[in-house]
């Protein structure tokens, strides 16, 4: 007899996972007809949304990998969102507008910091952990301000799109739309190929019960601080397309409510799901525009659904779905 | 030195504004293991309350304790509605949570109070500065804040470690199902432990409210200072919020007053003046982030968990 009460025919496993995998796929194609949307519709707006709404779910993916599958709750990761930006934006000032070097430097410079935060962060559990990565990114954000030379407080324009010697250019907003849309895809298979490897398992391990994982004989420290790292240069990609997107890059990217934010993308989402952050931004921010449109005072009615998915939605947006696991 | 005794107690002062706000928030963490994002909004509210009531009543004392009153009355009307219902669920789904209510909150003010600011006014006996040390002047309003946060915490000390309900809290933090079994009525209990943090966090947004401008969003940042207050200090303990509070507000203070003059001296001008106020800035997080390295579980852990 199973445990599940309400095991009806329609909610067995084989039809919650078919019903979840055609979700997604409807959810990807839908994504992939903004543009021809937006351009039978001349609305362009729609795809500037999007274009965020990618971007961020790729940083939402990143944290997913850490918090979801890792247990590792950062409330700091809008940090390398904002040090990918900021090393697109600083390279960008000094005249390197090529991409094929400001785009890795981002992806490199984010996983540096990763590497140091995390293992200086990777000694504290739960709540301290929490904690002590919202202080590195605090660090970080104050860093941003005291750089006078590109902005400061206020930010910085990038006035040149990254350039990729020809062979993309990122001004033609389709165009970049349909890159961030790979990308994100990408991101998702990354996340898939890894949480199913061998590394993945002793990851998600470690999450249920590290003593043992270590009994058995796992350095867990090590495979915990390689995902924190993956997860930091994942998110310093989104960081270089969020400053290719805007054009600007300040340091309210890396504010702590951004971080909080991407949490609760997440958690909205379902956290330890594959398509979730990518539900969850969704989401999010397509409520947030529904809403500011339909009333002067949207959080008034934003807020309280949070925090109804949070009281009632176990396992997010993707649990309502079709149950919690990995799919 | 005069300036260096004025920067301390200024110090003293925000740290003792910071332990009003750690104290509620390590009581609700430590014993209903809640993670509450919109305990800043409480703070807020305790201000909006206040410089309402001074406007109403006239009277600047009426409105404080007035003010205190409502906010426990939020915060267990906060509780009961919706702050109960999270509990059974873990710590993503009540940053979740509190974080739609810090949403709603701001909404909320704004909707009620509208966009602009509020200021509220001392009463003028509050105004002038009085002569503490020889030579040395320190405004009124900071003493009395000091004061009053220092008797907050002789009774918050003098409530959880000697009455009943104290003793209830602290069994409450470390079985709530024995306590639940003991036949004390649990529910109640925390709704009254939420009601007290609330009231603590408003009082300190109401002693705060004349010194800067009463608006929305106040809440946000000194939330995370409360926040790292308590993770130095050591979740669920509140001697160890009073020490890192004290601890935390005469660095920061201090950092700011005097770290220009300090890099001066090793740098050019024109690099001090640029690297002091992020390095400032940056101190407590460092502090913070060196402290969670050393000591994983802050530096006065709770003895029960």
């Amino acid at each position: 007899m199973t445990a599940r009460l309400d095991a009806s025919p329609e909610a067995s496993p084989r039809f919650r996972l078919a019903a979840r995998a055609t979700f997604n796929i409807v959810l990807i194609a839908i994504l992939a007809l903004i543009p021809l949307y937006a351009r039978l519709a001349g609305d362009s707006f729609v795809l500037t949304l999007f274009t965020r709404v990618l971007i961020l779910a790729i940083g939402a993916v990143s944290l997913n990998l850490i918090m979801g599958y890792g247990g590792m709750v950062s409330f700091g990761h809008a940090a390398y969102l904002g040090i990918g930006g900021y090393a697109v934006g600083i390279l960008a000032k000094e005249g390197v507008a090529s991409g094929f070097v400001q785009w890795p430097v981002a992806v490199g410079a984010a996983a540096l910091f990763a590497l140091v935060i995390g293992a200086l962060s990777l000694r504290t559990r739960g709540v301290y952990f929490i904690m002590i990565t919202l202080a590195f990114a605090q660090m970080i954000y104050f860093v941003a301000i005291g750089l006078d030379r590109y902005g400061g407080d206020d930010g910085l324009t990038i006035y040149e799109r990254s350039q990729f010697g020809g062979i993309l250019d990122l001004n033609n907003k389709t165009l970049f739309y349909y890159l961030c849309l790979a990308l994100l895809v990408a991101s998702i298979y990354l996340v898939s190929r890894l949480i199913n490897s061998r590394f993945g398992l002793v990851v998600r391990g470690a999450r249920s019960n590290e003593r043992r994982m270590r009994a058995i004989g796992f350095p867990t420290f090590r495979y915990k601080l390689v995902c924190f790292v993956i997860a930091g240069a994942l998110c310093g990609l989104a960081g270089a397309l969020l400053a290719n997107h805007t054009n600007f890059i300040s340091p309210a990217m890396m504010h702590w409510t951004r971080s909080g934010d991407l949490i609760v993308t997440v958690v909205l989402g379902g956290p330890g799901s594959l398509f979730g952050p990518l539900i969850g931004t969704v989401t999010f921010l397509l409520l947030e525009e529904a809403m500011s449109r339909v009333t002067q005072y949207p959080d008034l009615i934003l807020g309280p659904i949070l925090l109804l998915v949070a009281i009632y939605a176990r396992g997010g947006m993707a649990g309502l779905i079709g149950g919690r696991g990995n799919g | 030195m005069l300036y260096f005794v004025e920067q301390c107690l200024n110090g003293i002062q925000l740290g003792m504004l910071l332990f009003l706000l750690a104290a509620g928030l390590t009581l609700v963490f430590g014993i209903m293991d809640l993670v509450n994002l919109a305990h800043g909004s409480l703070y807020m509210l305790g201000a909006y309350f206040a410089a309402t009531f001074a406007v109403l009543t006239g009277s600047f004392v009426l409105a404080v304790i007035l003010a205190i009153v409502c906010s426990l009355g939020a915060g267990m009307v906060l509780e009961i509605v919706a702050i109960r219902r999270l509990y059974s669920r873990d710590h993503l789904d009540h940053v979740l949570g509190t974080f739609g209510l810090v949403l709603f909150f701001n909404e909320l003010v704004r909707l009620i109070w509208g966009p602009a600011g509020m200021t509220l006014s001392l009463p003028p006996q509050m105004l002038g500065a009085v002569e503490i040390l020889p030579g040395v002047y320190y405004p009124v309003y900071r003493l009395v804040i000091i004061l009053a946060a220092l008797a907050v915490a002789a009774i918050l000390y003098t409530l959880v470690m000697r009455t009943r309900l104290g003793m209830l809290i602290r069994a409450g933090a470390s079985n709530r199902e024995m306590v639940g079994a003991l036949g004390i009525n649990i529910k109640l209990l925390y709704t009254l432990v939420f009601g007290l943090g609330a009231a603590l966090a408003g009082f300190a947004g109401v002693m705060q409210a004349p010194i800067l401008t009463v608006q929305i969003g106040m809440g946000e940042n000194i939330l995370i200072l409360a926040l790292v207050v308590i993770i130095i200090g050591g979740i669920g303990s509140i001697r160890g919020a009073f020490l890192a509070a004290i601890l935390v507000g005469l660095i920061d203070t201090i950092g700011r007053a005097f770290l220009p003059d300090m890099l001066r001296l090793i740098l050019s001008r024109n690099a001090a003046e640029t690297l002091a106020p992020a390095l400032s800035s940056m101190s407590i997080y460092m502090l913070t982030a060196a402290i969670l390295v050393f000591r994983p579980e802050g530096l006065f852990p709770a003895a029960s968990k």
